[in-house]
């Protein structure tokens, strides 16, 4: 399925030739550092998966991936390829390069244990979430990073259709097995992502499966 | 909704490109007034007793399906709470997904104009007001994150794409916000960053505190959606 105003591109990067691949299974997350000028692929394996995420400038992770700006700066809520993913303080983190899926949220967030409460009911507290995922390697990280560092993230392969009377929904997936997104950084950042492990609607088609990550250490 | 004295805690007038911060207590509301019409509030909003928490703009949207806040709806934090409910307002529709300017933006848009040479008419930009007033209460950079803006309206087409509505808010519009926790607000009268206006000419807001009830059991916001009425329990047994 095509979405008017996607950009469908295809990359010619060889998976073979990758410097680093690394499977990350459902309510796992994934830390890594992406230099400037490499590239980063996520790959939604198994089809319909949430991939949160969050970029941070390396070398002051204050210095973050802001939603707003970015929406702001496009004038346009989705992201696909051309998309440039700014920070808070206006420096160009990332370039998505190739996408086929089409369209990525940035406004859905990440779930949590309290969020689940307000949203499914207080029954749900217990269940593993998002952000349970991002404060774990967190504080098992090297890098000072903290609650205070989350913020509003992107969710790779998600839908979340804002209609023009401003009512937000969450549509069916339009990611598959296979597809995926690649980015190049411009400045040296800091990835987090958390698989997300949501149960309790169809951002994961109710079955959180794995995603891969691969990294090259130039463009085509 | 017309405002008794003997309620009212203070009222202050906030001069336009100006920035303002103060605790809001539990049970209290902020009435903000936009004066002369077309003014555009950015502010964050964080939990005084626990600085870690702040308002959340994916958290509230998608608990009310909505991609804009107006009466009867919640701000929630990060944690599942309610930081404010919107009591009144009768503007209609207040963005949250537009975020602010900053110094880049305004000079791109505005041209630079320096105190040097304008004294206290320079250019002000969101970004650099909200970081000195975060800095007052020990927050900074780490704290900046999607905003409120109140009285500015964006909508979105099939694509996706952005329209600022020029002209939404008109003078005398208010929108009066009711502290479940004790809110520390720090905002900025600075214009949207869509705002197609081309002289920086940012408007004035008046800000009024004044007393209220805590909000019942049958309370429109607490009432508004499942979802609302459980942030409510959420918040309360913050304090109990």
């Amino acid at each position: 399925m095509s979405l008017a105003g996607s950009r469908l591109v295809e990359s010619s990067l060889d998976p073979a030739r990758a410097s680093r691949t690394d499977v990350v299974l459902a309510g796992e997350p994934w830390l890594g550092r992406i230099g400037r000028g490499q590239t980063i692929r996520i790959v939604d394996l198994e089809g319909n998966q949430a991939v949160d995420t969050l970029f941070f400038a390396a070398d002051d992770p204050r210095d973050r991936y802001s939603a707003v700006d970015t929406i702001r700066a496009q004038g346009n809520l989705y992201l696909t390829t051309g998309s440039r993913l700014l920070s808070t303080e206006g420096t160009v983190l990332l370039t998505i390069v190739a996408d086929t899926c089409g369209r990525h949220d940035t406004i859905g967030g990440a779930c949590s244990a309290e969020s689940n409460t307000v949203r499914y009911g207080h029954h749900t507290k217990s269940m593993h979430n998002c952000r349970d995922s991002f404060l774990l390697a967190a504080a098992r990280s090297r890098v000072r990073l903290s609650k205070q560092d989350l913020t509003a993230n992107i969710n790779f392969f998600m839908n979340v259709p804002v209609t023009p009377n401003g009512a937000l929904t969450f549509a069916d997936g339009i990611s598959a097995a296979g597809k995926y997104v690649e980015l190049r950084a411009e400045a040296d950042v800091l990835c987090l992502i958390s698989n997300c492990p949501q149960l309790n609607n169809p951002c994961n088609a109710y079955n959180p499966t794995p995603i891969r990550v691969l990294l090259w250490d130039g463009g085509p | 909704m017309v405002l008794s004295e003997d309620r009212t805690v203070f009222r202050e007038e906030l001069a336009g490109g100006s920035k303002w911060s103060h605790v809001v207590k539990r049970h209290d509301v902020l009435r903000i007034v936009d004066v002369r019409g077309r003014a555009n509030v950015s502010a964050l909003l964080f939990n005084r007793d626990l600085l870690l928490e702040r308002y959340n703009m994916p958290d509230t949207l998608k608990a009310q399906y909505t991609a804009y806040l107006t009466r009867g709806r919640v701000l929630l934090s990060d944690m599942g709470r309610v930081l404010f409910s919107i009591v009144e307002d009768t503007c209609g529709w207040h963005d949250t997904l537009c975020g602010y300017s900053d110094g880049a933006q305004i000079a791109a848009r505005f041209g630079k104009k320096r105190y040097q040479e304008a004294r206290n008419d320079f250019h002000r930009n969101a970004h650099d007001n909200f970081l000195i007033e975060l800095s007052k209460w020990g927050l900074g950079k780490a704290d900046l994150g999607p905003c409120v803006n109140f009285f500015s309206k964006v909508v979105t087409d099939d694509i996706g794409k952005l329209v600022f509505v020029p002209g939404h808010s008109a003078q005398g519009a208010f929108v009066d916000l009711r502290a479940e926790m004790n809110v520390l607000v720090v905002l900025t009268a600075i214009p949207h960053p869509l705002d197609p206006v081309v002289t920086y000419e940012p408007r004035p807001v008046e800000l009024i505190v004044y007393h209220a009830q805590a909000p019942s059991a049958e309370d429109e916001c607490r009432r508004s959606r499942p979802e609302a009425t459980r942030a409510f329990e959420n918040t309360e047994r913050f304090f109990q």
